[in-house]
C-alpha cells in the first residue's frame, strides 16, 4: 500500500528546479506527481515518479541531497466534501497529516491524494477500515 | 613516561617561584642587551625592578612577527654572535625569513625538551625514531633529532618525501616511533595501503606529529590507518621549534607547556587584555631560558585556551588546548570576537551535521549580521519543512548560547560552499569599514 517517493532539496536559486527535472529527463524517468514545499531560503521538492531507485541515484550522483519517504495514494471522490469525509475520518482517529498534495491524473471519476502521515501503517488500517480506497504502489507508478 | 619528573611534577606554587625568578633575569637582560627590548619597555614606562609578580607580565609589551622582520636577520640576538652556534629560520613565504639563534646551552634546553616531547609518547633509548621532519633551515627536523639522541634512541633522519622508500626503512629498520606532521602521516598510511603493506606487521608504537593544525577526527584517522598512538605535539620557531609543549600518551587531551621554560598567556587579540584560564584566545609565550633569541610576550596568533585540571600522568604543567585556528581568522561581531572554530564546535555536536560551513557577515544599518551557511547532507535531510527549519533553530540557538551572539542558519545544498584545497573558506566578511 506504501508508494515510494523521492523528496530534494533545493536551495532558492533560479534554475534549480529546471535542472532537477533534466537530470530526471535525460535518464527518461517520468514524473507522476509532484509538490514544492518552500520557505524563504529553500525547498523541499516532492516526487512521485515511475523508477523511483533510478532517480534517486541519478539525482544523488548530479549533486542533489535527496530522500526516499514513504507516502500513500487515495482515491478520493471528485464531488464536494469527498476530501472532507476523509479528513475528518483521520482527525477521529487522531492521525496527523503532515502534508498532502494531488495527483493530476484521475482514477476513473476519482482524483488521487498523495498523503504523508506520522503514523503510516495506522492510517492506512483506518482508512481502509474506513472504506477509502488506497491505491497499490504499482498502480501508482503505473498511472 | 617522564623524562625530567624532577621539572615536570614541580609542585605549582615551586613552579612560579622559579618562572617569577627566571622572567626577572630574563627581562633584566634584554633590557640591557638588546636595544629593540629595552626601547619598547620605556615607552611603556616599564623599569627593571617593577617585575613584582608573575601577573606583572601583562604589563610588558608584546613581540610581534612584524617586530621580528622589522629586525632581520639578527636584530634581537641577546647574544655576541661568537656564542651563536646554531641558525634557523622561517620559510618567509611572504618578504624575508625570521630568523632565530641558538647559544650552545640552548641546543642542550633544546635537546632536553625533545626529549620530554618523546617521552610523553613512551620513547626510550631502545626505539628507533623515524624522523621524518624537514631537516635544514626549518627547525622541525633537527630539533626533534637531537632530543631522540639526547635519550639514547636510534635516530633515522629520513626527513621528508620519497614515501616508498620510508616504508621499506621503516620495514627493515623496525622503525618504532613515527616524527612527521600529521598529514604526511596519513600520506604514508595511503602509501602503504597502495603498496600492500600491512601496517600490523609494522613495529610502529606512538606517533608524534605537529608543525600543522590538526584535528581530533584526523588523530582517530592517523591511528586506525596506521595503528599506533597519535600524540599532538606543538612548536614554533620564534619560541624554540618543536619542544614547546606536548600531549601525554596517558591523557591525550591537551599539551602540557613546558612551563619551567615557556610561560603562556592567553589574550584577547583584539584587545591585548590578558584572559583567565578556560576562555579561548591567542596564546602569547614567553621564553626565560632562551640565551641567543628570547622572545617576551610574542604573539604567535595560534587560537587555544589554558588548564590547570590535574593530569593522570603527573605533570603539573599547564595544558593548553589542541590549536584550534588563527586569529587572522577571528571575526568581531557587534563588539564580540567569534572564532570559526568555535561556530565548528556547535556544528559538530549536532549529529548528522558535516563540517562544512561558511560565514558571512554583512551590516544592515550599523547591525552586523552573521549568516551561517551549513550544507544540508542525507543525514539530516529532512521530507519535512519542520524538521529542516528546526534544526537550523537548533543550530542558532546552540550558536547564539555559546558566542552570545545571534546568527540566522542558512541551509544550502551539498558542495555549494567553496573548497579549496584542502582547507575550506570559512569566512566572508561582506561589511564596508
Amino acid at each position: 500500500m506504501k508508494v515510494e517517493q523521492i523528496s530534494i532539496f533545493l536551495e532558492n536559486k533560479s534554475g534549480r528546479l529546471a535542472e532537477v527535472t533534466e537530470v530526471l529527463a535525460k535518464a527518461g524517468v517520468n514524473i507522476r506527481a509532484l509538490s514544492l514545499a518552500d520557505t524563504a531560503d529553500f525547498g523541499i521538492l516532492r516526487l512521485i515518479v515511475n523508477s523511483t531507485d533510478r532517480a534517486k541515484q541519478i539525482l544523488k550522483e548530479s549533486g542533489f541531497t535527496v530522500a526516499k519517504t514513504e507516502v500513500v495514494a487515495l482515491e478520493v471522490p471528485d464531488s464536494p466534501g469527498g476530501l472532507a469525509g476523509i479528513l475528518s475520518t483521520l482527525d477521529k482517529a487522531g492521525i496527523n497529516v503532515e502534508y498532502m498534495y494531488a495527483f493530476v491524473q484521475r482514477s476513473g471519476d476519482n482524483a488521487i491524494i498523495i498523503f504523508r502521515f506520522d503514523e503510516l501503517d495506522k492510517a492506512t488500517r483506518v482508512l481502509l477500515d474506513a472504506a477509502v480506497r488506497v491505491l497499490r504502489a504499482e498502480e501508482v507508478y503505473a498511472l | 613516561m617522564i623524562w625530567n619528573e624532577e621539572f615536570e611534577t614541580l609542585p605549582r606554587e615551586a613552579l612560579e617561584a622559579l618562572q617569577l625568578e627566571r622572567l626577572r633575569r630574563l627581562v633584566d637582560r634584554v633590557y640591557r642587551t638588546v636595544p629593540f627590548y629595552r626601547r619598547k619597555f620605556e615607552e611603556q614606562g616599564y623599569r627593571p625592578g617593577d617585575l613584582r609578580s608573575l601577573s606583572d607580565l601583562s604589563r610588558l609589551p608584546f613581540t610581534t612577527k612584524t617586530d621580528l622582520r622589522d629586525t632581520y636577520p639578527f636584530g634581537l640576538f641577546a647574544v655576541p654572535m661568537e656564542r651563536v652556534v646554531r641558525i634557523h629560520a622561517s620559510s618567509g613565504t611572504t618578504g624575508k625569513p625570521v630568523v632565530v639563534g641558538y647559544t650552545k646551552r640552548d641546543i642542550g634546553t633544546w635537546a632536553e625538551l625533545m626529549a620530554r616531547t618523546l617521552s610523553c609518547g613512551g620513547t626510550t633509548k631502545g626505539d628507533v625514531v623515524h624522523n621524518a621532519y624537514g631537516y635544514g633551515l626549518f627547525t622541525g627536523g633537527l630539533g626533534a633529532h637531537y632530543g631522540a639522541e639526547k635519550i639514547g634512541a636510534a635516530v633515522i633522519p629520513v626527513s621528508g618525501g620519497n614515501s616508498k622508500r620510508q616504508i621499506m626503512l621503516m620495514q627493515d629498520f623496525g622503525s618504532t616511533i613515527l616524527l612527521s606532521t600529521p598529514s604526511y602521516a596519513l600520506n604514508l598510511a595511503e602509501v602503504m595501503a597502495e603498496e600492500g603493506v600491512d601496517p600490523a606487521t609494522l613495529k610502529l608504537a606512538c606517533g608524534l606529529f605537529g608543525a600543522e593544525p590538526w584535528s581530533e577526527a584526523m588523530r582517530k584517522e592517523i591511528e586506525k590507518k596506521l595503528q599506533i598512538d597519535a600524540l599532538d605535539i606543538y612548536g614554533l620557531s620564534e619560541v624554540i621549534g618543536p619542544g614547546v609543549a606536548s600531549e601525554c600518551l596517558e591523557e591525550k587531551h591537551g599539551l602540557h607547556v613546558f612551563e619551567d621554560h615557556f610561560l603562556p598567556e592567553i589574550i584577547d587579540p583584539a584587545t591585548g587584555e590578558p584572559l583567565p584560564h578556560g576562555e579561548i584566545g591567542e596564546l602569547v609565550f614567553t621564553t626565560v631560558t632562551k640565551e641567543a633569541f628570547p622572545v617576551v610576550r610574542y604573539r604567535t596568533r595560534d587560537i587555544s585556551r589554558l588548564s590547570l585540571a590535574p593530569c593522570s600522568c603527573g605533570r603539573t604543567h599547564v595544558r593548553m588546548e589542541r590549536i584550534s585556528g588563527r586569529t587572522d581568522d577571528m571575526l568581531i561581531i557587534r563588539g564580540v570576537n567569534v572564532f570559526p572554530s568555535q561556530i565548528e564546535s556547535v556544528l559538530i555536536a549536532v549529529e548528522g551535521v558535516e563540517p562544512h560551513y561558511q560565514l558571512i557577515v554583512t551590516r544592515e544599518g550599523s547591525l552586523d549580521v552573521l549568516e551561517v551557511q551549513v550544507e544540508v547532507n542525507e543525514a539530516i535531510f529532512s521530507d519535512a519543512v519542520k524538521g529542516l527549519e528546526g534544526l537550523a533553530r537548533r543550530v542558532e540557538h546552540d550558536i547564539k548560547d555559546l558566542l552570545g551572539v545571534s546568527c540566522k542558519v542558512k541551509l544550502v545544498e551539498p558542495k555549494t560552499i567553496q573548497r579549496s584545497e584542502g582547507k575550506a573558506k570559512r569566512v566572508i566578511d561582506q561589511r564596508k569599514l
